[in-house]
């Protein structure tokens, strides 16, 4: 008894020692690590999963290790920016060899995006052509959005009036979208001969995209452009903010909560340009110098760590009266121009994740401007709304495929008097689009998309196709094309007349190259457009009871058209003198096109041939300042002489601007301080946008810049609860 | 007989564990060696890379779900431009993995502090102000824990002592903070063994650069 239980007792042991010499067996496993373009790849950590035997791959490639396992294990390679490798593996004391291939991980640099007719200024993703704080520092551009916009390629440089004026296209086909929804009255009201800045401050917005053309169904109601913003999420932290300026005061605060999860903002700003007036001349004479007042509420709140809730209110008020002579009239003779204008935008949106797979977006906006216009002895009045709506829900599925579907919907109206005469519009406007971009391969997508829309005041709907093609050619580069048809109602002052006209149409199509590295972007567009359903007037006389006045009316019709062509260069370069960063942009345009009264086909007075411009900026971060200069060039643009029998036979000179501007950054106390002080037209190059005529074309007038230069200079400070200086204090 | 049996079993299955955990100390002993004086890219990596397989094979010791982190931070360090963040973001999984196991340590409060800071150099115009005050909180926050942590010092100061003098930084007024730290070095104790113990070299290589 005693013998059989020594003798289990011995097997027992035996069987253990067994088994312990079995752990303590080696198995080699050896091999080399590649990477997708064939090369060796050092620093890869391979390891058996949840053991410590492992090793990493040397400058040729090469590891081995000996792991005592056994068995059916999980062998890894990883490296960071790769896409893990694993591989099953069974471990049974005879040498492994194992080679792999690392792909680097799914990044924008490695994956082919939707490129064609958009250039895009964001934080969050890695590869785009311009950051926002570009936006602000680039000399010319004022801290305007526009500013800034006009020095990338496919922009005119057009100064006597506002907006963007892209590729052939006038400035009312340049549509700005914020948040989704169109913006109405995106610039201060016009002035004649004054080009007027955006509304918005570009420190509201995280992403700026400027689409050139080619642009996503989501967006309609644009013939040419569309510049797409998107709003700050939450603030990083409570912050107030003074605003000093050559032209006026601004002040704001953002209060964050502890919980990081609501914020709330507040800012008032008042201009008055009087003291700036007074200092440098100016070709009107201002009855009341331009004032503008107003403020701006927000209200941010995240009910869940993917949803946040964000709504955004402005009001602006301003005021303004100027005397400019009459080319008309031989004597001194100045008419009046004075504008009272009152602007009110808002706009809520919501956005969750809904599920995996699932993301709603919801908008709501409300905008009412009004504009009291007194020309001479005649007195206008325009008052318009827009109340909007928009659902759109968008599904990831595959790698990184997606579709977007949405919907909305538009209730406009505009009330406005002449004198005495009155006139009433509204348009109930529903669109609907669906859209996805198939990722075919890493290297290729396709993006296809379908638009519907509907204006119940021109009893019309139209579908419009849009889609897009990009290839990566290159770890850096791609091609792209993309087609598009794009509807949009014709201006205002057409649509009250005539209810029978028809949207005006546009094609796009775009070939597009692109080389985007971390520290040079070079970036060439090719496109052709056409024009359609153009709306041209011709005057009607017409004779209702013959002895009193003949009734003069503009009849309308959709028999307009024309094309643009053009090439589009930009090249950006952080890397070749350290510290500079610059850019280079080229338009060529080459357009024609028969609409409002033109007799022919002609090259509207928006269009240059050639325009361009360089910009620089240095900034030295030891000494915390920056300059920036802006060189801009346009040829000469058509305008309409009554002398020449040829219909805007005539071309200006051409156009040339140098701005200037420094930026230093301070702490005054526990203020984040930065000085601006910026100049355009340096050298005062003659500026001349256009010519007026007189009736009879005896005599001419200069349309140009308001004065020769024009210089600001601000200081802008934030106080935050920013802790480095307590820290700093502290410790002193 | 049959006590003997399950004592002698019992005795081999602790010797394995006790192995086993010889094993965990031997190996982190070697690599936290190796970490203060690897100089090469190529050798951070090397250890980085072991003290990941350590962390992916004991899912409940915090220290090499630390070490990991502060490997990725040197090597953040070794980068520019955009690839700081893309080993920041793997510095940041190790940390939070870290901080899972280890609830309010002032240690792995340094290393976020110092993720934040190593982030400013991808775009400082953009970055510096936001960043600067997440990293200086972070530092406060890990003095209030353990006032003693040399390391929080040692981060403080090298934040004051990059930044340019015209936001309140600059040598001079590092040196203080500096010295400190250099102090605290002497007589800092790890709680444990293997418990971070590393910056005293560094401390001393920017208190001689400010003397300089």
């Amino acid at each position: 008894m005693k013998q059989t239980v020594t003798y289990k007792f011995l097997f027992t042991i035996t069987a253990m020692l067994l088994l312990c010499i079995n752990t303590t067996a080696q198995t080699k496993i050896y091999g080399k690590a590649y990477s997708s373009k064939g090369k060796p790849l050092s620093g890869v950590n391979i390891a058996i999963k949840n053991s410590y035997d492992g090793a990493t791959s040397d400058s040729s490639g090469a590891f081995q290790f000996e792991t005592s396992d056994t068995g059916k294990v999980t062998l890894s390679g990883i490296m960071t920016a790769f896409i893990d490798f694993e591989q099953t593996i069974d471990l049974k004391n005879i040498p492994i060899k194992i080679e792999f291939v690392l792909f680097p991980s799914i990044n924008e640099l490695a994956t082919v995006q939707i490129s064609a007719g958009s250039i895009e200024a964001s934080d969050e993703k890695r590869t785009t052509v311009l950051k926002p704080l570009d936006i602000v520092t680039t000399a010319g551009g004022n801290g305007d959005i526009i500013g800034a916009l006009k020095t990338l390629p496919g922009a005119q440089q057009v100064g006597e009036a506002e907006g963007l004026f892209v590729r052939g296209g006038s400035n009312s086909e340049t549509k700005t979208i914020i948040d989704g929804m169109i913006v109405n009255n995106p610039f201060f009201s016009s002035v004649p001969d004054i080009a007027q800045r955006a509304r918005f401050s570009p420190f509201l917005f995280k992403g700026t995209i400027f689409s050139t053309g080619g642009y996503s169904a989501q967006y309609g109601q644009a013939l040419s452009s569309v510049l797409v913003l998107e709003t700050q999420d939450l603030p990083d932290r409570t912050a107030s903010t003074i605003g000093v300026t050559t032209v006026g005061f601004s002040a704001g605060h953002n209060q964050l909560w502890a919980d990081k999860k609501m914020s709330i903002g507040v800012d008032a700003n008042y201009t008055h340009l009087g003291p700036y007036i007074a200092t440098v001349k100016q070709q009107v004479d201002w009855v009341r110098v331009p004032v503008f007042s107003g403020g701006s509420f927000n209200f941010r709140k995240k009910f869940t760590d993917t949803g946040i809730l964000k709504f955004y209110a402005y009001y602006n008020s301003s005021d303004l009266a100027n005397k400019a002579q009459s080319i008309d009239s031989v004597r001194e003779y100045k008419p009046l121009f004075d504008l009272k204008n009152d602007n009110f935008y808002s706009i809520l949106t919501y956005k969750e994740r809904l599920g995996e797979k699932w993301i709603l977006n919801l908008g709501a906006s409300y905008s009412a401007n009004i504009d009291r216009i007194k020309i001479d002895t005649n007195k206008i009045k325009a008052f318009n709304e827009l109340s909007q709506g928009r659902v759109v829900l968008s599904r990831g599925y595959g790698r990184n495929s997606i579709v977007r579907f949405g919907g909305e919907y538009q209730y406009l109206s505009d009330h406005s008097s002449y004198n005495q005469l009155t006139r009433f519009m509204y348009d109930n406007y529903t669109a609907a689009f669906v859209e996805t971009d198939i990722f075919i391969s890493r290297k290729l997508v396709l993006r296809i998309g379908e638009r519907y829309d509907n204006s119940t005041w021109l009893r019309n709907d139209k579908f419009s196709f849009r889609s897009s093609l990009a290839f990566k050619t290159g770890l850096f580069s791609q091609v792209s094309l993309a087609y598009g048809q794009f509807y949009q109602k014709p201006e205002k002052d057409y649509l009250w007349r005539n209810r029978t006209i028809d949207f005006e149409n546009t094609q796009h199509f775009i070939l597009n190259w692109q080389y985007v590295s971390d520290s040079i972007t070079l970036r060439a567009e090719a496109y052709y457009k056409t024009y359609e359903n153009m709306v041209t007037t011709s005057p009607k006389y017409q004779c209702l009871t013959c002895a009193p006045p003949e009734v003069f009316y503009l009849d309308t019709a959709n028999t307009g058209g024309g094309y643009a062509r053009g090439l589009d260069i930009f090249f950006r370069d952080k890397k070749t003198f350290p510290g500079i960063d610059y850019w280079i942009s080229y338009t060529f345009l080459d357009t024609k096109r028969e609409y409002k009264n033109y007799p022919k086909s002609v090259t509207p007075p928006f269009a240059a041939s050639h325009s361009g411009s360089l910009v620089v900026k240095k900034f030295f971060p030891r000494k915390m300042w920056g300059f920036g200069t802006t060189y801009t060039y346009s040829s000469g643009r058509p305008f309409l002489n009554p002398n020449n029998t040829e219909f805007m036979g005539d071309r200006t000179s051409d156009f040339h601007a140098l701005a200037l501007n420094v930026n230093i950054i301070r702490t005054i106390g526990k203020a984040f301080t930065v000085f601006v002080f910026s100049v355009t037209n340096v050298l005062g190059s003659k500026q001349v946008f256009s010519y007026r005529y007189s009736y009879d074309g005896a005599r001419r007038q200069e349309i140009g810049p308001q004065a020769p230069r024009s210089f600001f200079i601000g200081m802008f400070m934030s106080f935050g609860q920013d802790r480095t200086k307590d820290v700093i204090n502290n410790n002193n | 007989m049959k006590k003997q049996i399950a004592l002698i079993a019992l005795t081999f299955i602790g010797s394995v564990i006790i192995s086993q955990n010889k094993k965990y100390e031997e190996q982190m002993k070697n690599n936290v060696a190796q970490m203060d004086t690897a100089r090469s890219k190529s050798h951070v990596q090397k250890i980085t890379n072991n003290f990941e397989r350590i962390a992916g094979a004991e899912k409940k010791e915090w220290l090499p779900q630390y070490y990991t982190a502060l490997g990725y931070i040197k090597l953040a360090y070794e980068e520019s431009g955009e690839a700081v963040d893309v080993f920041c973001d793997k510095a940041e999984m190790f940390v939070k993995a870290a901080e899972e196991l280890k609830k309010d340590n002032d240690e792995i409060i340094v290393l976020k502090a110092m993720i934040a800071s190593a982030r400013i150099s991808v775009n400082p115009m953009v970055r510096g102000q936001q960043y600067a005050a997440l990293s200086a909180s972070l530092l406060e926050k890990a003095k209030k824990i353990n006032p003693e942590n040399p390391r929080a010092y040692l981060q403080q100061g090298l934040g004051i002592y990059f930044t340019p003098e015209m936001f309140g930084g600059g040598k001079a007024k590092a040196k203080p903070i500096i010295e400190a730290a250099n102090e605290k070095f002497k007589t800092f104790k790890p709680k444990a063994d293997l418990e971070p113990n590393w910056g005293a070299p560094t401390a001393n290589y920017f208190l001689n650069e400010i003397n300089k």
